[in-house]
């Protein structure tokens, strides 16, 4: 049933209509400091022009630590950055990630609800700002891998350092990558999808 | 820009309140996902309010409540208040994300990774 009739009317350009078969989707959540080039990351592997949504938080914020006194007028807007890749004619996958602060996606209400999981861009230069982001997706049991986004200018360590610095399990993956590149993007999820599906397959996992 | 309503200040609590008739979530028990895909089911009808229209005009193919609300330019709250709407009046269907699990199926995880070879 095609009833658009105008193309000044709000929604998808022509050729990005998902196929009318589309049942399902599933979500993977790119987190990481400002300007790790988790957009960039996103924009790559995107079949869509990446698209913006947003949240305002108020009720949201009221009685988390973060916002403490200042519920009254307490309203920040989230925004986040998104992609889509058509798995097949029935699945669909989508990709989320903000450039903004990144202790708000906590708040956003079913962000990683139902999340496959999350992959933690790192700037071996700035490692320290991804601590919070670990802790925070340990403690919902979110699922992640490290990718570390290759910047010509940035140090590289060798992995078992970053592991050890960043605390992270021995089965946790930690991979370069280069945000720019289709290629590359698309590996970091690949790795994503084996580590969890090695999970699947060891069920002691915490 | 001929319409009269683009002296709204977009983002305006106030515009916000209008289109939503003052909810701040959805009601009964419609629990939408950023990622749940929405399909219309019939064409719009001339007594629908003007965003009920626009989701419904988009939606003629499966949509993400995400790219609706990114394509209105409103927040995911208010989209989802109007998604409930529709929903309750059959105008749209929601089709569920994949159910949350403490850990995806073997089956999901292989067909993303056959569609992520594809890439």
């Amino acid at each position: 049933m095609d009833f658009r009739s105008s193309d000044t009317l709000p929604g998808p350009r022509s050729e990005d209509i998902l196929p009318s078969t589309a049942a399902a989707a599933v979500k993977v959540v790119i987190v990481g400091g400002f300007g790790v080039g988790k957009t960039t990351l996103v924009g790559s592997v995107s079949e869509i022009r990446p698209l913006s949504t947003e949240e305002t938080m108020t009720q949201a914020g009221v009685g988390v630590d973060d916002v403490h006194g200042v519920e009254q007028k307490a309203a920040t807007t989230v925004a986040m950055d998104f992609g889509r890749i058509t798995l097949n004619e029935q699945l669909v996958l989508y990709l989320f990630g903000t450039p903004g602060q990144q202790r708000f996606w906590f708040l956003w209400n079913g962000l990683f609800d139902g999340a496959l999981g999350a992959v933690v861009m790192v700037d071996t230069r700035r490692l320290e700002v991804s601590f919070d982001v670990i802790g925070r997706l340990e403690e919902r049991g979110v699922p992640f891998v490290v990718a570390i986004n290759t910047f010509p200018e940035a140090p590289s360590y060798p992995t078992e350092e970053l592991r050890s610095a960043l605390d992270l399990p021995g089965n946790v993956p930690i991979v370069n990558c280069d945000a720019r590149a289709r290629t590359s993007s698309r590996d970091v999820l690949m790795t994503l999808m084996r580590y969890l599906h090695s999970l699947t397959a060891t069920p002691e996992h915490t | 820009m001929s319409e009269s309503d683009q002296d709204w200040d977009e983002a305006s609590p106030e515009r916000l309140y209008v289109i939503t008739g003052g909810r701040s979530g959805p009601s009964e028990h419609v629990v939408l996902d950023l990622v749940t895909l929405i399909v219309s089911r019939s064409p719009p009808q001339p007594t629908m309010q003007p965003e009920h229209v626009a989701i419904v005009r988009m939606c003629s193919s499966p949509l993400s409540v995400a790219e609706i609300s990114a394509y209105l330019e409103l927040p995911f709250s208010v989209v989802t208040v109007l998604l409930a709407d529709l929903l309750a009046d059959e105008r749209v269907e929601a089709r569920k994300p994949v159910p949350p699990a403490l850990l995806p199926d073997v089956e999901l995880l292989e067909a993303v990774m056959r569609g992520l070879q594809k890439l």
